[in-house]
């Protein structure tokens, strides 16, 4: 259980964390979604006892990390966003040294890392230098998680990573779960959101919606519609320029628009043949964690 | 329609490692060509060669009409280049970055002045002028950072990774740049991880283990695999890959 | 205990898997041994002399007949005034001249004095001073033999650094002095360097985050530098004994004591240097300003701190090397037991209570 209470936290003029409150329960895979600069690296740098704040309090299984951040250490385990692990050893070596540094050892806790780690066996005596993203990610949450800690800090674990290996990464988080881990992590993909049993959107420093991700989803308040036309770049203008439309991104090979809800499906369509659209499809859809971080932050 | 990048049988090898194994593709003017393909798949070799700064060991092609083998300091004058890794000088200011970039490919003061307007004008930017760009939010800083990678209307500009981290409006925005920097003739070549992306680009290629397994339209390539989006097509082809590493 | 092994271990992975750096490490005593034995040569020689002799009696003739015969000297004029010597030393016609006082046998003999006066163009103090050392060493030599004849006790002290140098050699001086140099950069610099290069690259914040002590890494840090300093060490007392021909005097015990205290005091230079920046380069940057050159300028290695401006000799008193390396040449040179060398231990003993002191304090359980 983590307890976050009124966290602040500046540097010079900017505000990195803006009051901060929430709380993670046991067991839980808890994402923190924002973009870069949002503040994630300073929360989980304070959770790990590396930062302190300014003022508010942060309790870990009843312990503070400010005052207990010796026996922190202890109980967590954490991958910063940067790949962190020494590149002139090898697979083993990094492993068996982030072991030993906890006091454990590899035989103690190989059920837990089994299922990453034999992935990357086969190449144990690579220098970690040497590997690929995908597999430095998995040699990292090995030795983040060798010691079998209570609590896993993971920053930004699966930035830059291919959507193959980001996909497998969460993977191994849900299995984690199952051993009764708790899971603290954060990405700035937001289709990752759907992967956390609750998530916090976060933005210039505050949480700007803290739930699972259906209840993001349901509370979403605007008539949202998918479009789809030949000339997808030329159409993003002309249905910003409608009256009735209020916003219009590209989502993928669909624009999202939201729209008032005097406006109807057909008269949009009709609007874009006049303009000369051709194989317009327009239809009601229901929001991605994307939209609902856009409308929040439109607000 | 004018091949700005026509590679054949394009390889590079490390020892007896090869990281790009005989690719062969085009690229036309004014294309935006998504550059996809797992970490460690050879994306960023390929694109070394092609901006000049790695030699194959084999294969040829030009790139703005220049030999790869042969004319790499005249490529690299044609192309514009930024990745999320390095784009600016974090510790100058805004203009005296873009007065740096212009001045290094050769853009006479009074041009650098007037383009400088330019862009800072259509950045809505004016404001920023004197501001070190270190204190810029991300989002901001990578829209600088296309505009000075275009600032001397390069032929192709290389885009590596551009959006990372960068949030889901400004991300939008950024898209919109480049397509209007496509509009004016700029040849786009694009990496990235975002799959919804994948899907703003006019065609895609997809690497596994080096080679270039697949490519074409986006809509195109999602008939092929029979897939709804194109992560899942991503997803299909990287199955595929038998190298895990680099 | 099994952390701090594991640790240890870890660093020596570092080191032997960066094959470059060690061998710079391992070669840089042998290059330096060499390099200031033989290339730089500091000897003076073809020395001109001018001799003005009032007394011209048994030993005045003597003394100016042996430094006549040594080899370092070539020529020598006998004059009758000072201005003839001022005149000589303005027109470059002389190196040195020497001046006995009137009497000068019968003063040394019944009064147990005698003067005589060195006067060199100190117009380059470094040639000055050593011409001037030759000549003092060879009066001294001169004095020693007489002591021993007469048995009589001297209480003549001679300011005279190649006393115990006979044959005058220039590497007998240097030795000290690369030692001192070697062991402050290995030490200070490079562990200074393995830390912040653990926070460059982000492991610091790993490690941080974990339950070993940062002590633990500190100390863990400086094994493996402190076992390449004793490896240079033996490099350069081999290589001085059995290349340069700089026999140790003194106790070797003795000797290796001295150095392991300097080790100590410059690895907790180089902890103190790793708390206090972020990037290596800085670190390289501090350590070569702040450690390299005062070892070099300011500890007597190069020129005599006698020489220097009264502010640099103040400054010079702060440079650890300075004292190690009087007590090396003490040690190794003189032979010398402990009991001459109190000074510059407790010296070197004083520096490493405080740079531990504030290394200790500056230990850091957070990220700045």
């Amino acid at each position: 259980m983590i307890t976050v209470k009124k966290l602040h936290k500046t540097y010079e003029k900017v505000t990195a964390l803006n009051n901060l409150s929430f709380t993670v329960n046991d067991g839980e895979i808890f994402g923190v979604i924002g973009p870069d600069g949002a503040g994630k690296t300073t929360l989980f740098r304070i959770l790990a006892s590396l930062l302190l704040p300014d003022s508010g309090s942060a309790e870990m299984n009843g312990l503070n990390v400010v005052k207990d951040f010796k026996k922190i250490r202890k109980i967590i385990g954490y991958m910063p966003g940067r790949f962190s692990l020494y590149q002139d050893l090898s697979v083993e070596e990094n492993l068996k040294f982030f072991a030993t540094i906890f006091n454990a050892t590899i035989e103690d806790n190989y059920h837990l890392i089994k299922d990453i780690y034999r992935q990357i066996e086969p190449f144990k005596k690579r220098r970690a230098g040497a590997l690929s993203g995908g597999m430095k990610q998995k040699l990292a949450l090995s030795c983040a998680l060798i010691h079998k800690p209570e609590v896993l800090i993971l920053d930004e674990p699966t930035t830059g990573v291919d959507p193959v290996s980001r996909k497998e990464f969460w993977d191994m988080l849900k299995k984690l779960k199952t051993d009764g881990i708790t899971i603290l992590v954060s990405t700035a993909y937001m289709d990752e959101a759907g992967m956390c049993d609750r998530i916090a959107l976060m933005r210039e420093g505050n949480f700007i919606a803290t739930d699972t991700p259906e209840n993001i989803i349901s509370a979403y308040q605007e008539t949202l519609w998918a479009v789809e036309t030949e000339n997808m770049p030329a159409s993003l203008r002309d249905l910003r320029n409608h009256p009735k439309v209020k916003t219009c991104f590209a989502f993928g090979n669909r624009h999202h628009i939201t729209v008032q809800p005097n406006l109807s499906e057909a008269e949009l369509q009709d609007y874009l043949k006049v303009k000369g659209y051709a194989n317009i499809v327009v239809e009601p859809i229901s929001p991605t964690v994307e939209d609902c971080f856009m409308a929040l932050t439109n607000a | 329609m004018k091949e700005v990048i026509k590679v054949s049988n394009l390889t590079k090898k490390f020892g007896n490692f090869t990281a790009v194994d005989h690719i062969s593709f085009d690229v036309r003017q004014g294309e935006i060509f998504g550059f996809l393909g797992a970490n460690g798949a050879g994306k960023t070799t390929a694109m070394q060669m092609l901006c000049g700064i790695s030699k194959p060991t084999s294969g040829k092609g030009t790139v703005a009409g220049f030999d790869v083998l042969k004319q790499n300091e005249k490529i690299k004058k044609n192309i514009g280049y930024m990745s999320q890794k390095f784009s600016l000088y974090e510790d100058l200011k805004v203009w005296e970055n873009i007065r740096l970039f212009g001045g290094i490919y050769g853009l006479s003061d009074k041009e650098i002045a007037r383009k400088t307007n330019d862009l800072l004008h259509r950045l809505n930017f004016e404001s920023e002028r004197n501001t070190i760009v270190k204190s810029l939010p991300l989002g901001w800083k990578q829209k600088l950072a296309f505009s000075v990678a275009i600032f001397h209307t390069p032929q192709i500009v290389f885009l590596d990774e551009p959006t990372g981290g960068v949030d889901p409006a400004m991300r939008r925005q950024f898209w919109e740049m480049i397509y209007e920097a496509a509009n004016e003739g700029i040849t786009v070549f694009v990496t990235t991880h975002y799959m919804d992306e994948a899907e703003y680009c006019d065609r895609v290629s997809m690497m596994v283990d080096g080679r270039i397994d697949a490519l074409d339209t986006p809509a195109e390539l999602r008939r092929q695999f029979n897939a709804e989006t194109m992560d899942e097509v991503f997803r299909k082809l990287a199955r595929k890959a038998v190298r895990t590493d680099n | 205990m099994k952390q701090f092994l594991s640790f240890v271990q870890k660093e020596f992975y570092h080191i032997f898997r960066d094959g470059r750096t060690m061998l710079i490490l391992l070669g840089m005593p042998v290059v330096q041994i060499l390099l200031f034995g033989f290339a730089i040569n500091m000897e003076v020689q073809n020395i001109r002399t001018a001799v003005f002799d009032p007394a011209r009696d048994a030993a005045t003739t003597e003394i100016s007949g042996r430094i006549a015969a040594n080899s370092y000297f070539n020529e020598q004029k006998h004059v009758h005034s000072f201005h003839e010597i001022n005149r000589l030393l303005q027109q470059g016609e002389i190196d040195v001249a020497v001046v006995f006082e009137q009497n000068f046998n019968e003063n040394l003999v019944h009064t147990k004095k005698a003067q005589i006066q060195i006067i060199t163009d100190a117009s380059n103090p470094n040639t000055g001073t050593i011409v001037a050392n030759y000549v003092t060493a060879i009066i001294g030599e001169y004095q020693k033999e007489k002591l021993q004849l007469n048995a009589i006790p001297y209480q003549i002290v001679v300011e005279n650094k190649l006393l115990y140098n006979p044959e005058m050699k220039s590497a007998y001086t240097f030795v000290p002095g690369i030692m001192g140099l070697v062991l402050m950069i290995i030490c200070a610099m490079m562990t200074s360097i393995s830390i912040v290069r653990e926070k460059e690259r982000g492991t610091m914040e790993v490690l941080l985050a974990s339950p070993i002590k940062s002590w633990t890494i500190l100390i863990a840090k400086t094994i493996p530098y402190l076992s390449l300093s004793l490896i240079n060490l033996i490099t350069i007392l081999l290589l001085s004994a059995y290349v340069l021909h700089v026999p140790i005097q003194g106790s070797l015990a003795l000797l290796i004591f001295i150095s392991v205290l300097f080790i100590f005091l410059a690895l907790s230079l180089g902890l103190i240097i790793s708390t206090a920046v972020r990037t290596q380069e800085v670190a390289v940057i501090i350590s070569g300003i702040g450690l390299m050159m005062p070892t070099l300028i300011l500890s007597g290695m190069i020129f005599p701190i006698d020489n220097m401006p009264l502010l640099l000799q103040w400054a010079s008193t702060l440079v650890p090397a300075r004292w190690y390396i009087t007590a090396v040449k003490k040690v190794m040179i003189e032979g010398l037991g402990i009991a001459y060398i109190i000074k510059e231990l407790s010296i070197i003993a004083g520096m490493i209570v405080f740079l531990i002191g504030v290394s200790i304090a500056n230990i850091k359980y957070r990220l700045n």
